[in-house]
């Protein structure tokens, strides 16, 4: 069963290439599909509590699938599994990013894939962003959370203006957004 | 000696304890996780620069598995070698492995439970913060000459608008680099 999972998860770890939204259908195909580890309504709970939950949702689904079929030894079966491709391919990657970044096809090459990495970063900011303030509606003033806008606006100024701790400033997002909600609309 | 061995550990303890706290507190894709490590590696350690973290994020995006665990490798091993490596990926491990085994047996109660989403939904609005100041700060690193402005600007309409898939934007970006570089060559020798 441990090599049934580590195997398993070697394989979507190795497919898994571009993020989360590529990992999830090649998880749902070992784990529900071929497997039969968990069923589909369990497979969609996993999917949101990886939404809530810190981590890449691989390292989410190879804890609560490796946990559930073979205890403990089972969760870190499956998440080894699903890291070791990253370690070798990543680390050949940064080997040869490190011996051949001087050379000027390759300064021009990464001078092209900065912009569009910082395009991505801001294209999830901008997703997340749409996310807390209109909750997945339609972008409409009458579907914002002012209370949530209030806090991110609050927040950039914190980070930016005062320096705070990043993960500081989250955490009292999380606090005072919580205790506003409660006061503004109990019950 | 005894002094290298003390700095060396010391920085494997900084890269464990960097990303243990980076991912307990990091909601949301790689994206996001990656602009906070630019934040502790970058702006608070000075221990590398923000064109090597937009490179490295780059070679994490495009390698396979999450974005999270491919950038802690590549700093991991940067700073600290092949025992640097691990020490940053069981510190990115450790808190989601931690949370959802807690989690498995009482899932149902987590995910309908009204404070903890509150919790949630805050701290993401703090996230999108974070995450638009990192955006502000490559976002004027990068754009350092009119192609790489337009670049910019496609691959944003083609990610957030269009969906476009992100490895296929990686890749389109290195073409249009190797085109500009030949067509700058072919420029010279003809002016020459």
């Amino acid at each position: 069963m441990l090599a049934e999972l580590f195997f398993s998860f070697l394989q979507i770890g190795l497919f898994s290439v571009g993020g989360g939204y590529v990992a999830i259908p090649l998880i749902r195909q070992q784990v529900v599909e071929t497997n039969s580890w968990l069923t589909m309504a369990v497979f969609n709970d996993l999917v949101t509590i990886a939404e809530m939950t810190p981590g890449p949702i691989g390292i989410n689904a190879a804890t609560f699938v490796g946990v559930r079929t073979a205890g403990l030894p089972g969760a870190v079966a499956a998440s080894l599994g699903f890291v070791l491709p990253s370690l070798v391919i990543t680390s050949l990657l940064g080997w040869a990013y490190y011996r051949y970044r001087k050379l000027e096809m390759m300064r021009s090459i990464l001078g092209g894939l900065r912009p569009v990495v910082v395009a991505l970063i801001a294209s999830a900011a901008l997703g997340i962003a749409a996310q807390v303030l209109f909750g997945g509606l339609a972008p409409l003033l009458g579907n914002t959370d002012w209370l949530a806008l209030a806090v991110m606006l609050g927040a950039f100024l914190a980070l930016r203006l005062l320096k705070w701790n990043p993960i500081l400033t989250m955490l009292l997002s999380g606090v005072v957004y919580t205790v506003s909600s409660l006061i503004l609309f109990p019950g | 000696m005894a002094e290298k061995t003390e700095s060396r550990s010391r920085v494997l303890l900084k890269l464990f304890t960097g990303m243990l706290g980076i991912s307990t507190f990091t909601f949301g894709g790689g994206f996001v996780i990656v602009s906070l490590m630019k934040q502790k590696f970058v702006d608070q350690l000075h221990w590398i620069d923000e064109n090597e973290m937009m490179d490295l994020t780059a070679l994490a995006q495009t390698a396979p598995g999450p974005i999270a665990v491919n950038a802690a490798v590549l700093v991991g091993r940067r700073m600290g070698g092949f025992a640097g490596m691990l020490a940053a990926v069981l510190g990115t491990v450790l808190p989601p492995m931690a949370v959802l085994l807690a989690l498995s047996a009482c899932y149902a109660a987590f995910a309908e439970n009204r404070y903890a989403a509150l919790m949630l939904k805050g701290m993401q609005a703090g996230v999108a913060a974070v995450i638009f100041g990192v955006v502000w700060d490559l976002g004027r690193k990068a754009a350092d000459s009119p192609l790489h402005i337009v670049l910019m600007a496609a691959a944003f309409v083609a990610a957030f608008v269009f969906k476009v898939n992100v490895v296929l934007l990686l890749a389109l970006a290195v073409l249009i680099s190797i085109l500009a570089v030949l067509l700058q060559q072919r420029g010279q020798k003809n002016a020459g």
